[in-house]
């Protein structure tokens, strides 16, 4: 997708008016998603009494207070580390076990795999409010319970046939007789697989660990029956905020901020292949 | 491509095959006991047989729920797949533009679902969102938590504000994979935009299109955090789909074998959904690829 060829993206037909049409189209379309988003950042730099007294379409008394209180407690703080612990393991367990399954998915074929392959697939389909109580059960049992990993392994429900989904289509694209050359000049599987095969899907690989990332950055309901102090999410941690007093919108509105800002950081770097990423793949 | 049959590709799928099998088969081996068994608590179990499954099927709360659910899904299908065909047909297609439209447009994709329930909730205020202001302002009567038709507006422009993008996207990376000359011989022909549009690019975009369709319909029948937070369901049980219903019965009123058989109902219905959808798909990937 990064690399068109001239001749591909050559203007067709682009005559002034078109161009117009396509504007306006874009800028309102970005303007519906953008509001309720600047809506809540507005939120977050005032004041509760200015939220709640004043209706003010930018904040007039600039604070930030509200992620200064975030930031400098830890029952606050604790939550985005909680987060980002078990994202980042889930991410490496489900990319590292997809690797050879994808590898075996597009260059074999072997007893049962079509069924395998669905099999996997039906459990990216998998409603997680099934596996909540089963899994809170299984979890409780075996001693993992409000630990960072049984969030991980939770995650690895659907993230693992993600994985292995994408991989496969990125892997497809990779001529076979890349492998067939490497294997003649004296590679064993395990030093063409890591030395020729994982650096020529590295943006495969990248797509892939950015799908697991998002998908396990924004479960909550799995990751919140999991735990209950220790590895609590940040997501579940902003339940906090509503107290006796009512509401705390202005410390609320931040706290959403601040989860938003991971995923538009990893964003940027993925850009180019979020499109081919979300195809799975597959164009 | 060809594939050379080999069985030792087993090993290279074991791994998988172990985490997910502890991850899923196990847990699902759980629900299979409760549902059929009954309990008094002490962990004394008693078999209880097809009755929980029988319950459920003269259960108008099952039903009621399956069928809210479904047509929450279908207009939320029949709103997001001509929007974002529609969004991707206008997108810049290279330069800064485009890279600035495919961030902006993942942003809402990357939130925790939980955040986008708080920030709609926040939003169709009527005393501190914008939107909610805005209506009541108009004059037109708005409140989410309390009537039938704003809760359920509420709901659906979420979630077409939530997920339109990835339908966006999926349709952006389907029409840059046409090669120009595709166009280049319409125009000799001097077909029209709508021509072009049903005879060359929705052909062409229609693999992804199954993609996507399949992914938002998967999605959108387990949809639980967002309208969790937005209306808890409310008001009454307008918009309790079936995964709010299912963890009321199973984590709030711990009813371990109806919530059980629920649970595999569910299951085997997306099963079955999903299994056409991957059919369909792999027979147009098939004739691609012939």
């Amino acid at each position: 997708m990064a690399d068109q060829s001239p001749s591909q993206i050559a203007p067709r037909s682009f005559a002034l008016p078109r161009i117009k049409g396509r504007v306006v189209v874009m800028t309102l379309y970005l303007l519906f998603l953008l509001l309720p988003i600047y809506w809540l950042l507005n939120m977050s730099l005032k004041t509760n009494t200015e939220i709640l007294n004043t209706f003010t379409l930018w904040p007039r008394n600039l604070t930030f207070a509200n992620y200064a209180t975030i930031l400098t407690d830890p029952s606050w703080y604790m939550g985005y580390v909680n987060s980002m612990i078990y994202v980042v393991m889930n991410t490496a367990i489900s990319v590292a076990v997809a690797l050879p399954a994808a590898y075996a998915f597009s260059r074999y074929s072997f007893m049962g795999d079509k069924h395998l392959f669905f099999w996997l697939l039906t459990n990216r389909m998998a409603p997680p409010a099934v596996f909540a109580l089963p899994f809170f059960q299984l979890y409780s049992s075996i001693g993992l319970f409000d630990t960072h990993i049984a969030v991980a392994l939770a995650h690895c429900l659907f993230n693992v046939p993600l994985a292995v989904w994408i991989l496969e289509g990125f892997m497809r694209g990779v001529p076979k007789e890349i492998d067939e050359t490497a294997y003649i000049d004296g590679y064993s599987f395990g030093r063409f697989f890591i030395k020729i095969f994982i650096p020529l899907i590295a943006s495969g690989v990248g797509v892939a660990a950015f799908f697991c990332f998002m998908f396990s950055w924004v479960e909550l309901l799995l990751s919140r029956t999991l735990t209950s102090v220790d590895a609590k999410p940040i997501a579940a941690t902003m339940t906090r905020t509503v107290g006796a007093s009512g509401i705390d919108w202005g410390v609320l509105a931040a706290a959403g901020v601040l989860t938003i800002l991971p995923g538009a950081l990893v964003i940027y770097f993925v850009r180019n292949y979020i499109a081919k990423g979300f195809a799975l793949g597959r164009v | 491509m060809e594939k050379t049959v080999n069985q030792k590709a087993w090993f290279l799928v074991l791994p998988v095959l172990f985490l997910v099998a502890f991850s899923a088969v196990l847990p699902l081996m759980t629900v299979v006991n409760y549902a059929f068994q009954d309990t008094f608590g002490n962990n004394q179990f008693f078999w209880a047989g097809l009755s929980w499954f029988s319950d459920l099927l003269h259960s108008d709360r099952m039903w009621s729920a399956l069928g809210r659910q479904m047509v929450f899904s279908i207009i939320i299908l029949a709103i997001e797949v001509p929007l974002g065909i529609f969004v991707a047909l206008n997108m810049p297609k290279k330069g800064f533009w485009a890279s600035f439209c495919l961030v902006t447009m993942s942003l809402p994709l990357l939130i925790p679902w939980n955040v986008v329930g708080t920030i709609w909730q926040i939003f169709g205020r009527v005393d501190i969102g914008l939107l909610g202001y805005t209506l009541d302002k108009l004059g037109i009567p708005y409140n989410y938590t309390q009537e039938f038709y704003a809760a359920w507006a509420t709901v659906i422009v979420m979630d077409v504000w939530h997920w339109t993008s990835l339908v966006a996207l999926l349709a952006y990376a389907g029409l840059q994979s046409i090669p120009d000359a595709y166009y280049q011989a319409a125009k000799i022909d001097q077909a029209s935009r709508w021509k072009v549009f049903r005879f060359i690019e929705l052909p062409k975009i229609m693999g992804v299109m199954m993609i996507a369709i399949l992914l938002r319909f998967m999605d959108s029948f387990m949809i639980y955090t967002e309208p969790f937070v937005v209306t808890g369901g409310g008001p009454g049980n307008s918009t309790t789909f079936l995964s709010i219903d299912l963890v009321k019965m199973a984590l709030g009123q711990f009813d371990l074998g109806p919530a059980a058989a629920f649970s595999l109902m569910y299951f085997l219905v997306i099963m079955l959904i999903s299994w056409v959808f991957y059919t369909i798909m792999t027979n147009l990937e098939k004739r691609e690829g012939a």
